[in-house]
C-alpha cells in the first residue's frame, strides 16, 4: 500500500465477504427445495430465495469491484483519492440500499424481472450511489497526470456498467421488449463491460505479481477487451433466439456468441504466459493462485460451458433449463467471484501489514471452494441434461422430471458443503489479517 | 509484432463497428414490418396481467419465454398444455390455482397461495393467452404441446 486512502478498499471487501456468506445461505435453501425439502416455503418461498441469491451475488461482486477500484486507482494514478469521507458515505449507502432491497424481497416488494428485482424507488438510489462512486474514481483519475491503460480500462468498465443499468429501467407493456432490453443490462454486463473490469484487475495483478513489463501486459489487455466487445456485443443475440423477435438474431447471435470464448481463452493464455515469463516471483502465492485460477476457470465456465449451449440448434432445447444454471454458476464463480477474491488476497496483506502470504488455511480455501464448485457444476449439468432429454425431447411432464432430478440435488448439496467449507476458510483468513493500519504504508509491492 | 497503439485501435474500432451494427439490428428487429412480438394484440387486460406477473415475481420460480427460475413449469404455452391435460378446461384450472387460498401442490412441490380475485386471475390468463400466440422461432413447439405426439401416447409417457 502506498496511499492512505487505499484503506477504504478494505471495508468494501469486508462488506463483500458478509453478503457473499448470506448469498450462500439462500443457495442452500433453493438446493434443498429442489431436493424435495421446502420446509421454509411459508417464510422464504423459492422466488424470494432466488431473488435474494441473485441480488446478493450482484451486490457483493459490485462491492468487490468498487473496493478494487479504490485500491487500484490511487496506486496507478499515484495520488490519494479526492475524498475518503465521501467514499465511506458511498460504502454505507451501498450497504443500506442492498440490505433494504433484500429485506423487501421477503415482503413481496420487488419487480419480478430476473437479476433486476430491485424495486423502482431503490433503483434511483442505486443510480445516485454509483454516480457518487464514479465521481470519486473519475475525478481522482482526472486530477492525476498518470493515466495508465490499466486504470483507464478499469474505469471505462465501471462507467459503462453504470450506463447500462439504465435500459433496465425502461418500462414496457410487452414481455418481449421488456426481456429484450433486460439483456442489455444482464448480458452486456457479464459478457461485455464487466470483462473490462476483470481485465483491468487482472492486468494490475499480473503487473504486480509477475514483474513483466507494463507495456507488454497492457498491450494484451487491449487485445482481450477488443475481442470481448467484438464478439460480446452482437453475441447478445443468443438471448434473442426464442423470445419472439426476428430470426436474424439466430444467425447473428449464433456466429458472434460462438466467438465469445476467444476473449476468455485469450485471458487464460495471457495470464499463464505472463506468469511463465515473469522473473519476479512475488511471495504472495495465494494471490497468484486466485489470479491464475480466475483466468483459467472463467475460460471453462464462461467460455467452454457457455459455448456448449450457445448455438441456436442446441439452445432450442436447453433454453431455460438447469443446463443454464450449470453454466451460470461456474461462469460467475470463475470470472467474477475469483477475480474479486484475487484482488482481496493480494491487497489484504498490503493494507493490514500482516504478510500471511502462504497459509495452509489459504490454500485449503482455494482448493475446497474450487473443487466444490466444479462438483456443483457437474451436479447441475447432469440434472440439466436429464431434464432436456426427458422433458423437452421425450415430452414427459415437468414435475415428473423434477422428481427424477431430486437425487442430483442431494449431490449438489454435498458439493456445496465442500464449497462452503472453502469459503469459510477464506473468511477466516480474511479475519486473521486484522484491519488496515497506516503503518502498513511502508510495504511496497 | 503488434504494437500497443495497434492493439488500442483494434479495441476502439471493433467496439464502435459492432456497437453500431447492434443498434441497427435492434431498430430493424423491432420495426413494424418484421415485428413478430404480437404487439398489436396487447389489451389493457394483458398489461394488467403482466403487472401482476411482475409484482409477484412469478419469474422467481417459473420460466416464461424460457427466462426465470427452474423450479416450476415453463408457462409460455401453459394454456395449450393445460387444455390438453384437462379437456379444454385450461383457463379454468389456471384461475382456480391463482384464486386458491391454500398452497397448490400437485406433486408435493408448493406454489405460493395468492388468493387472487376473479378479475385479477382473468388478467393473468389474458397475459398467458397473449404470450402463447407469439411466434417463438420454434421454441413454442419444444415447450408447448407437440402435435406430433397423440394425447394417448403422451398419456403413456406420463405414467
Ligand atoms: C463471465 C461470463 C459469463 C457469465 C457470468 C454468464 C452467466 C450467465 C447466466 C447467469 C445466464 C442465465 C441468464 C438468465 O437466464 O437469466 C447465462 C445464460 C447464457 N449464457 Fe452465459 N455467462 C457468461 C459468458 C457466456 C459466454 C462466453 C457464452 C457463450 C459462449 C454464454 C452463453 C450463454 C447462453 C447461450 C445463455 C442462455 C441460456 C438459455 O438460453 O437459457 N455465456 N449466462
Ligand atoms: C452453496 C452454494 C450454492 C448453492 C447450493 C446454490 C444453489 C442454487 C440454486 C438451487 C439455484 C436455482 C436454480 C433454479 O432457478 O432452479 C441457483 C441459482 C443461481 N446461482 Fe447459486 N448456489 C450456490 C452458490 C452460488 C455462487 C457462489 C454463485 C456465483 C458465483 C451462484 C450463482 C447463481 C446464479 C447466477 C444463479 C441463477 C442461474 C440461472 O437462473 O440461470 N450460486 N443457485
Ligand atoms: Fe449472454
Amino acid at each position: 500500500m502506498k496511499y492512505k486512502s487505499q484503506k477504504v478498499a478494505y471495508w468494501f471487501f469486508a462488506l463483500s465477504m458478509l453478503l457473499f456468506g448470506l448469498q450462500i445461505v439462500y443457495g442452500f435453501i433453493m438446493g434443498f427445495a429442489h431436493a424435495g425439502y421446502d420446509g421454509l416455503h411459508e417464510i422464504i418461498p423459492f422466488n424470494t430465495a432466488k431473488a435474494v441469491h441473485l441480488n446478493l451475488l450482484v451486490v457483493w461482486l459490485l462491492s468487490g469491484f468498487m473496493g478494487a477500484a479504490y485500491y487500484i486507482i490511487p496506486e496507478e494514478s499515484q495520488r490519494e483519492l479526492v475524498s475518503v469521507k465521501l467514499a465511506y458515505v458511498q460504502l454505507i449507502s451501498l450497504a443500506l440500499v442492498g440490505v433494504a432491497a433484500i429485506i423487501g424481497f421477503h415482503f413481496n416488494i420487488w419487480e419480478g424481472r430476473k437479476f433486476l428485482e430491485i424495486p423502482r424507488g431503490l433503483d434511483y438510489l442505486v443510480v445516485v450511489n454509483v454516480l457518487l462512486f464514479l465521481g470519486i474514481i473519475l475525478l481522482t483519475l482526472f486530477k492525476s497526470k498518470r493515466r495508465t491503460t490499466t486504470s483507464l480500462v478499469l474505469s471505462m468498465g465501471l462507467l459503462f456498467a453504470a450506463l447500462l443499468y439504465l435500459p433496465g429501467m425502461l418500462p414496457f407493456d410487452s414481455q418481449v421488449t421488456d426481456s429484450f432490453f433486460r439483456w442489455w443490462v444482464v448480458h452486456l454486463w457479464v459478457e461485455g463491460v464487466w470483462e473490462l473490469i476483470m481485465g483491468g484487475i487482472l492486468s494490475f495483478l499480473l503487473i504486480k505479481l509477475t514483474g513483466v513489463d507494463r507495456e507488454v501486459i497492457e498491450k494484451w489487455l487491449y487485445v482481450i477487451v477488443g475481442l470481448t466487445f467484438l464478439s460480446g456485443v452482437l453475441g447478445t443475440g443468443h438471448h434473442y433466439y426464442y423470445i419472439g423477435v426476428n430470426k436474424i438474431w439466430l444467425v447473428v447471435g449464433g456466429i458472434f456468441s460462438a466467438l465469445e470464448p476467444l476473449a476468455f481463452l485469450a485471458m487464460a493464455l495471457f495470464a499463464v504466459n505472463m506468469y511463465r515469463k515473469g522473473e519476479k516471483k512475488h511471495p504472495n502465492k495465494l494471490a497468484l493462485y486466485w489470479t491464475l485460477g480466475a483466468a483459467i476457470v472463467s475460460f471453462v465456465g464462461a467460455g467452454l460451458l457457455g459455448f456448449a449451449h450457445t448455438l441456436p440448434q442446441t439452445n432450442l432445447y436447453t433454453h431455460g433449463t438447469l443446463v443454464t444454471a450449470m453454466h451460470g454458476h461456474l461462469a460467475f464463480w470463475g470470472a467474477y467471484a475469483m477475480i474479486v477474491l484475487a484482488i482481496i488476497s493480494y491487497s489484504l496483506p498490503n493494507m493490514t501489514g500482516r504478510k500471511l502470504y502462504d497459509s495452509t488455511i489459504g490454500r485449503m480455501a482455494f482448493w475446497f471452494s474450487n473443487i466444490g464448485m466444479i462438483g456443483m457444476t457437474v451436479a447441475f449439468g447432469v440434472a440439466g441434461v436429464a431434464q432436456v432429454y426427458l422433458e423437452r425431447i421425450m415430452k414427459i411432464d415437468f414435475m415428473e422430471v423434477q422428481k427424477l432430478t431430486e437425487v442430483h440435488f442431494m449431490v449438489l448439496i454435498v458439493c456445496a458443503t465442500l464449497f462452503t467449507t472453502g469459503v469459510i476458510l477464506y473468511m477466516i483468513d480474511f479475519y486473521k489479517h486484522g484491519t488496515p493500519t497506516d503503518e502498513a504504508l511502508e510495504i511496497h509491492n | 509484432m503488434l504494437s500497443k497503439k495497434q492493439a488500442r485501435a483494434f479495441f476502439l474500432g471493433g467496439t464502435l463497428v459492432t456497437f453500431l451494427i447492434f443498434i441497427g439490428l435492434t431498430i430493424f428487429s423491432l420495426s413494424k414490418d418484421v415485428d413478430q412480438t404480437n404487439h398489436e394484440n396487447i389489451t389493457p387486460a394483458v398489461v394488467r396481467g403482466k403487472e401482476i406477473w411482475e409484482t409477484n415475481n412469478c419469474m422467481g420460480c417459473h420460466t416464461i419465454l424460457g427466462e426465470g427460475g427452474y423450479y416450476a413449469p415453463e408457462l409460455t404455452k401453459v394454456i395449450d398444455r393445460l387444455n390438453l391435460k384437462y379437456n379444454g378446461q385450461g383457463e379454468q384450472v389456471i384461475k382456480s390455482i391463482l384464486m386458491s387460498e391454500g398452497p397448490w401442490q400437485p406433486n408435493g412441490r408448493k406454489m405460493v397461495a395468492y388468493g387472487m380475485t376473479e378479475a385479477e386471475a382473468s388478467d393473468v390468463v389474458a397475459f398467458f393467452k397473449w404470450i402463447g400466440e407469439i411466434d417463438l422461432n420454434g421454441f413454442g413447439d419444444v415447450v408447448g404441446v407437440d402435435r406430433k405426439i397423440s394425447p394417448l401416447a403422451k398419456d403413456k409417457n406420463n405414467k
